[in-house]
């Protein structure tokens, strides 16, 4: 099987993501779009890694799966935050460095 | 056998965008977290058609497993998973769909110009039984990417306080 059918679906899912961080308002819906860029990125890895038969790519996923909980966790801790003090999480209504 | 292969990733192919779909045009934002996991676990199960059961695990455990109930949580903490639905830029979501379009496009040139296609991948039948196992990948990780994984663990060091920080509420005045 062609490793550029892997390679297709991994582009699919990333332009997916990046419609989502693109389209949508809610900050919580972005960074699952963020998620599911990286994803379709530790797909490339494997299929690529697995073409050339070598295991690198499978420790960058491993890398990357860190990479992205360390993100999510302060993410969302910032989220909350802004949630605390502007009762609302939609991006558009996030236009001021001041609390 | 050339065709399961061929079956089972386009079944897992077309489950994987319909859930990516799905969670994109979702109004609700615990249902676009649901639709994230489904699409998690399908990734999962390419790992393991690509020969890597142990990235499959960690797949399931860190990103369907913990990420993605954090997730959950903070949407049901806030309250947050419907927002008002009209946008400050009408023009915004034509613009980003035409540059979504104008990406993939991109890339499939790049993708089939490089002539990838050529490269066949082993069948998942075909794979011996240790193949990627845990303890190949520890070995490599402890011995030549030893030093990215220390940094990593300063990473995680690092977000954990960032996290607390953050979080912590504010003494009055």
């Amino acid at each position: 099987m062609p490793v550029s059918y892997y390679f297709m679906l991994s582009a699919i899912l990333f332009t997916i993501g990046a419609l989502g961080v693109l389209i949508r308002r809610n900050a919580i819906v972005i960074f699952m779009s963020v998620e599911l860029m990286l994803n379709a990125a530790n797909l490339a890895f494997v299929a690529f890694s697995q073409l050339h038969d070598t295991l690198s790519g499978h420790v960058m996923v491993f890398f990357v799966i860190t990479v992205a909980a360390a993100e999510v966790a302060v993410g969302l801790a910032l989220i909350v935050s802004i949630f605390k003090s502007k009762q609302s999480i939609n991006v558009d209504e996030l236009n001021e460095l001041k609390q | 056998m050339m065709t399961s292969d061929f079956l089972l990733f386009i079944v897992l192919a077309v489950v994987a965008v319909a859930s990516a779909l799905s969670m994109l045009i979702s109004r609700n934002a615990v249902y676009s977290a649901l639709f994230l996991v489904i699409n998690f676990a399908t990734i999962a199960v390419f790992f393991l058609l690509l020969g890597s059961p142990f990235l499959a695990m960690a797949q399931v455990a860190v990103y369907a497993g913990a990420i993605m109930v954090l997730f959950l949580f903070v949407i049901m903490l806030l309250g947050a998973e419907q927002l008002r639905q009209d946008q400050d830029l009408p023009w915004q979501r034509p613009v980003a769909i035409v540059l979504g379009v104008i990406l993939l496009v991109e890339t499939g040139i790049i993708v089939f110009s490089l002539g990838f296609q050529e490269g066949a991948l082993p069948s998942f039948t075909s794979f011996a039984a240790d193949y990627a196992s845990p303890a190949d990948i520890g070995a490599l990780l402890f011995n030549e990417y030893l030093l990215p994984f220390e940094i990593t663990s300063v990473l995680l060091l690092v977000a954990m306080i960032g996290a607390i920080v953050l979080t912590r509420k504010q003494k009055s005045e």
